[in-house]
């Protein structure tokens, strides 16, 4: 059966037919390649085809190609059929050369000729045709050519409303691939204009119009902000039967109230002018007032229609964020929506409540939808809204609810679907970490993790458990003990093993006591696992049974045999042979000390961002980063666990790259190659203060971390840490530039009499640095006496052919090697009277830096590394300190009083301390530093 | 703005395509052909919504003719549902309770009405009388040509 067509064209219908009739694919492809045969020789026949016949064949071709096949002839027969005088005609050659867009440079040319000609047409149905066909085609070679047309048509009075309204959109469409086609000055005001047109289908097509513009330029066109909010207002407060057909369902406008939201979601704040602001804020009231009332219709499109334009004032209320009053109704008016029947609606609600939880005007208000929420992620039917609960319930979490959110989410994720399973497990490893106020709590998070989904357990987490547990000594027996239980079970997840090795390795002493724990218990469970796993892992266990042997000397024998059972051929695994071989030496040659020094507890982990949270950006971009907006104001939990650094030896370690290898068991993360200063930024992000110090040495008298030196070319990061005399400094060298630095050299700057006092150890550093790239120099230093000044660096490298040098003073000031001392008020009186001789004490009086900050100079001396004591001063605007500088050869002893004079806006510095060149050298330090 | 409307029967035929985005063939048919498993695999009750790559599809079944939008992420999903009922009214309108037979058969008519509706993904005219009146009057320029092809199409030409 053919009939079906109205008009003409019967063999097209024929052919259609025949294809439906097809039985199998292959007939199908027969039956097509006998019509392009056949078309092929008609376009190449010598009998000339007339109008119908082309218009009848070039419709065939657009039919198979939409099938689906290739097209590779007829785009001259389209074009012929353009300049037809027959309209339908014209039509399928415009269609044609719509779908099939072809960049044959002849053909273009006679087509832009042809669009050309029904531009100029007084048929505005022609004018459209070639209109909708430009937008269609949309290239830059159109948007060149119709540069002066378009705009024209688009504000010229003589142009009727319908085409107005195509030669918007067509303007936009070309505006998106070439933006220089928009004329600015006068036309601005003109285009702007349009949104007071009479004529509501031209408002609409200029509506798009103008927000792409704004996009763009929002300054130009910032006074479409005014239009657009009374337009708006009027459309909202018609009643539906004023706007005709722009009415749908009821709705007036809503294509129309949408799109002017949207534009004014350009904007923020979204205008200054109060009256306007008035208005506004009265039509989104009205809109959420409508939300209320009863339908007008009990069609879906009805409230479709309706609640487009309530999601799309709610989403301008959460753009411009300062409507408090507002904030809570839209929050009210979608927790309604939470128990909708209507899935779209849950779904719509959930997803735009995650923007209302980053609100703090909202955030407290989308916490009492919690339970709603959780049932939603418990019971939906469909796994996309299950997803959205997710994302909400992650966006509402915080310190107060977050043991419950975690905890549903982790009972949820037993049998949630595998599609968002990965997700949510960095989801809850995130919370888990940020909002941890108890490690432990933490610690069972992550374990029940790997326990419930340890195939979507990725690398970042559990690299991430170790880091925590090593960082934080208070939980270090805990998750000792965990880990021994939890590899008790018969069957735990290779992750379990791997987090498990680790930790027992590190901190298995601590639950060694317990007979049930023992050391060869702990080496037995262990090693039980070890056949079952992959290489990496048993490469990992191999080096926790070396660690044990250092922690359980008595077990010795047992892992050596271990080792040599692995240290040759029946280990396949060339790593794991190797290891085992060079472990099971380890074991023999190394005394006792060695083998303490080699095997010492991990050092802490420099705190930084969470590498997860990275990975969950990655995966979503444009989520993640508004929970974060939220986070920076309240303070970071990672902050507290900062000062643990100090309770270990040397925890500088570098860790350039998000995914560093933190167990050393692949090959070291080559340096951090990324575009410009990135690379330092990741590093040092946390510790960042106002940048653009260039060497600024004193700043780090109060501080260990931070940019020490920068220029456009370089960027010196540095990291440091003192213990008793010793101190180390780690120096990050960052390329800002796109070429490498070759011939990089630096060099100490320090006088062998000095050296006597401050030994200097530098460490070699590649000649070369890459572009964009971060090198890092380890410098560790010994104090054997007292000294002076600090040590510099000369650093000379090439760039771009020019020679360079940079000479850098080391933060390694005397202050750094202060011990805090605590005393009371008796005991600093006694010794500040025994340090009263003329060489003992040094006083100086300065101006005060204005305005005086009598805060942030107690914050500065804690940074300096002196003890501040409270109460013993009986003037409570009095700084008085203690502290005592270690060196190998001596101690020195020293106290400090800092005076404010409030009026007068100065200070008065007293030093004390038992040697001369000490008070002397922490007086000038301190001096005009506050 | 819409990146591309697709319509396909519950088959996984495609019926119509049309893009507001360059890509090249192959990819719309990656596209295409990915999205069609995805929607046809969905249960009755399901969202009419899913996030898919860059964009967010909407999506609605209509008889035995499935109509699938993608738009961007700051798009209303709920008024591009009724572009798409817009969109079948239109047809609807056009053909007399249309089905899908009539867009297989007259797909460049189809091709013409939502022309009409949309241009570069964006909502052109919303007012139902507006477009079939601009349908009307290109249909009124076709019935002024002679019928040229009656004879030829009966093997007399």
């Amino acid at each position: 059966m053919a009939p079906v067509r109205g008009d003409g064209m019967r063999g097209l219908a024929v052919f259609i037919s025949d294809i439906r009739n097809c039985k199998s694919k292959e007939a199908e492809v027969k039956r097509i390649n006998k019509e392009l045969a056949n078309i092929r020789s008609k376009f190449k026949g010598d009998k000339t085809l007339d109008g119908y016949q082309k218009k009848k064949y070039v419709c065939k071709l657009l039919f198979i190609f939409l099938l689906g096949h290739d097209i590779d002839f007829g785009h001259m027969e389209a074009v012929n059929l353009l300049s037809s005088n027959k309209y339908s005609e014209k039509q399928i050659g415009y269609l044609f050369i719509s779908v099939l867009v072809n960049t044959n440079s002849d053909l273009i040319s006679l087509i832009i000729q042809s669009i050309k000609n029904d531009l100029q047409s007084r048929n505005p149905i022609h004018v459209n045709l070639a209109l909708q066909c430009i937008a269609n085609i949309g290239s830059r070679d159109m948007a060149e050519s119709f540069s002066n047309e378009i705009p024209k048509l688009l504000v010229s009075g003589d142009t009727m409303d319908v085409v107005k309204q195509s030669a918007a959109l067509c303007l936009l469409r070309l505006f998106r691939s070439s933006p220089e086609i928009i004329p600015g000055g006068e036309w601005t005001s003109r285009i702007i204009h349009l949104l007071n047109d009479q004529h509501m289908g031209v408002v609409t097509a200029a509506t798009s119009l103008i927000d792409a513009l704004v996009k763009k330029n929002p300054e130009e066109y910032k006074g479409c902000v005014t239009l657009a909010v009374s337009r708006l207002s009027r459309i909202v407060t018609a009643s539906y039967t004023d706007l005709q057909d722009y009415t749908y369902y009821f709705v007036p406008a809503p294509w129309l109230s949408v799109k002017l939201l949207r534009l004014l979601q350009n904007y923020n704040p979204v205008t200054e002018e109060p009256g306007v602001r008035a208005r506004l804020n009265e039509t989104l009231e009205t809109i959420l007032n409508k939300a209320q009332e009863p339908p007008k219709s009990k069609k879906v499109q009805h409230s479709n229609a309706k609640n487009a334009v309530l999601f799309e004032a709610i989403n301008l209320i959460i753009h411009s964020d300062s409507e408090p009053n507002l904030l809570v109704r839209a929050c009210n008016q979608l927790g309604q929506f939470l128990s909708n029947r209507e899935t779209n609606l849950r779904y719509l609600a959930l997803e735009s409540m995650c923007h209302l939880a980053t609100s703090e005007f909202s955030h407290e208000e989308v916490k009492k939808h919690q339970e709603v929420v959780i049932l939603s992620m418990k019971m939906e039917k469909d796994v996309s809204v299950r997803q959205q609960a997710v994302d909400l319930l992650y966006a509402m979490c915080d310190r107060g609810n977050a043991e419950e959110i975690v905890q549903e989410m982790l009972n949820y994720l037993e049998t949630a679907d595998y599609s968002i399973r990965e997700e949510m497990v960095l989801k809850v490893a995130i919370l888990a970490e940020k909002y941890a106020t108890d490690y432990t709590w933490y610690v069972d998070v992550i374990l029940n993790l790997i326990r419930i989904a340890g195939d979507y357990v990725s690398e970042e987490v559990w690299y991430r458990v170790i880091q925590i547990v090593i960082n934080h000594e208070e939980v270090q027996g805990y998750a000792a003990k965990t880990v021994f239980e939890a590899l008790q079970a018969p069957a735990c997840h290779e992750n379990m093993v791997k987090v498990g090795g680790y930790i027992l390795g590190e901190f298995g002493n601590l639950i060694a006591g317990d007979s049930r724990s023992a050391p060869l218990v702990q080496f037995k469970l262990l090693h039980s696992k070890y056949h079952l796993c992959s290489p990496m892992t048993r490469a990992l266990l191999l080096s926790t049974y070396i660690k044990f042997i250092n922690l359980f000397p008595e077990i010795r024998t047992n892992i050596q045999e271990v080792f040599r059972q692995h240290s040759n051929l029946r280990s396949a695994d060339a790593e794991l042979q190797q290891r085992a071989s060079e472990y099971l030496q380890l074991s023999i040659v190394a005394s006792t000390d060695v083998l303490a020094t080699v095997l010492e507890e991990m050092p802490s982990f420099p705190e930084r961002e969470s590498s997860i949270l990275n990975v969950l950006k990655k995966k979503k971009p444009g989520r993640v980063p508004e929970n974060e907006i939220r986070e920076s104001k309240s303070p970071a939990p990672s902050s507290v666990t900062q000062n643990s650094h100090s309770n270990h030896k040397f925890p500088l370690r570098t860790t350039n790259n998000a995914n560093a290898d933190l167990l050393g068991l692949s090959t070291p993360p080559s340096n951090n190659i990324s575009a410009g200063g990135g690379a330092l930024i990741d590093v040092l992000g946390d510790i960042y203060g106002a940048g653009g110090a260039v060497n600024n040495i004193k700043k780090f008298l109060f501080k260990n971390n931070g940019v020490l030196f920068e220029n456009d070319i370089l960027q010196i990061g540095v990291k440091s840490e003192f213990r008793k005399n010793m101190g180390r400094i780690g120096l990050f060298y960052g390329n800002k530039t796109q070429n490498p630095l070759t011939e990089f050299t630096p060099s100490l700057i320090w006088p062998a009499d000095q050296e006597q006092k401050l030994s200097i150890l530098l460490e070699g550093v590649e000649p070369r640095l890459e572009a964009g790239a971060q090198i890092q120099q380890m410098i560790a230093a010994e104090a054997f006496e007292d000294y002076c000044d600090s040590p510099s660096i000369d650093l000379s490298f090439k760039y771009n052919g020019t020679q360079q040098k940079i000479n850098i003073k080391l933060p390694f000031t005397l202050n750094k090697f202060f011990e805090p001392t605590e005393m009371n008020a008796e005991q600093f009186f006694a010794r500040w009277k025994n340090l009263g001789s003329e060489q003992q004490r040094a006083q100086r009086v300065f101006k005060a830096q204005t305005p005086m900050d009598l805060a942030g100079a107690a914050n500065k001396l804690s940074g300096f590394g002196i003890q501040l004591l409270e109460n013993v001063d009986p003037n409570p605007d009095n700084m008085v300190c203690a502290g005592i500088i270690n060196t190998i050869r001596v101690q020195v002893g020293c106290l400090m009083r800092l005076e404010p004079n409030k009026q007068a806006e100065m200070f008065r510095l007293t030093i004390r301390s038992s040697k001369e060149s000490v008070t002397k050298e922490i007086c000038d330090m301190l001096v005009d530093q506050f | 703005m819409m990146l591309f409307m697709l319509l396909f029967s519950r088959q996984g035929k495609l019926r119509l395509q049309k893009w507001y985005v360059a890509h090249p063939d192959k990819l719309k048919k990656k596209i295409t052909r990915e999205l069609v498993t995805t929607i046809l695999a969905r249960k009755p009750k399901m969202c009419s919504f899913l996030e898919w790559k860059e964009c967010k599809i909407v999506y609605k079944r209509y008889a035995s003719l499935y109509f699938c939008c993608a738009i961007e992420q700051n798009d209303n999903e709920l008024l591009t549902l009724e572009i798409i009922h817009r969109y079948v009214e239109l047809l609807d309108k056009y053909f007399g309770s249309v089905c899908e037979l009539d867009i297989i058969f007259n797909f460049e008519k189809a091709y013409f009405i939502l022309d009409e509706l949309l241009i570069g993904g964006e909502m052109q005219e919303t007012s139902k009388k507006n477009v079939l009146k601009a349908i009307a009057s290109q249909d009124l320029l076709q019935e002024d040509e002679t019928p040229q092809g009656f004879f030829e199409d009966h093997g007399l030409g």
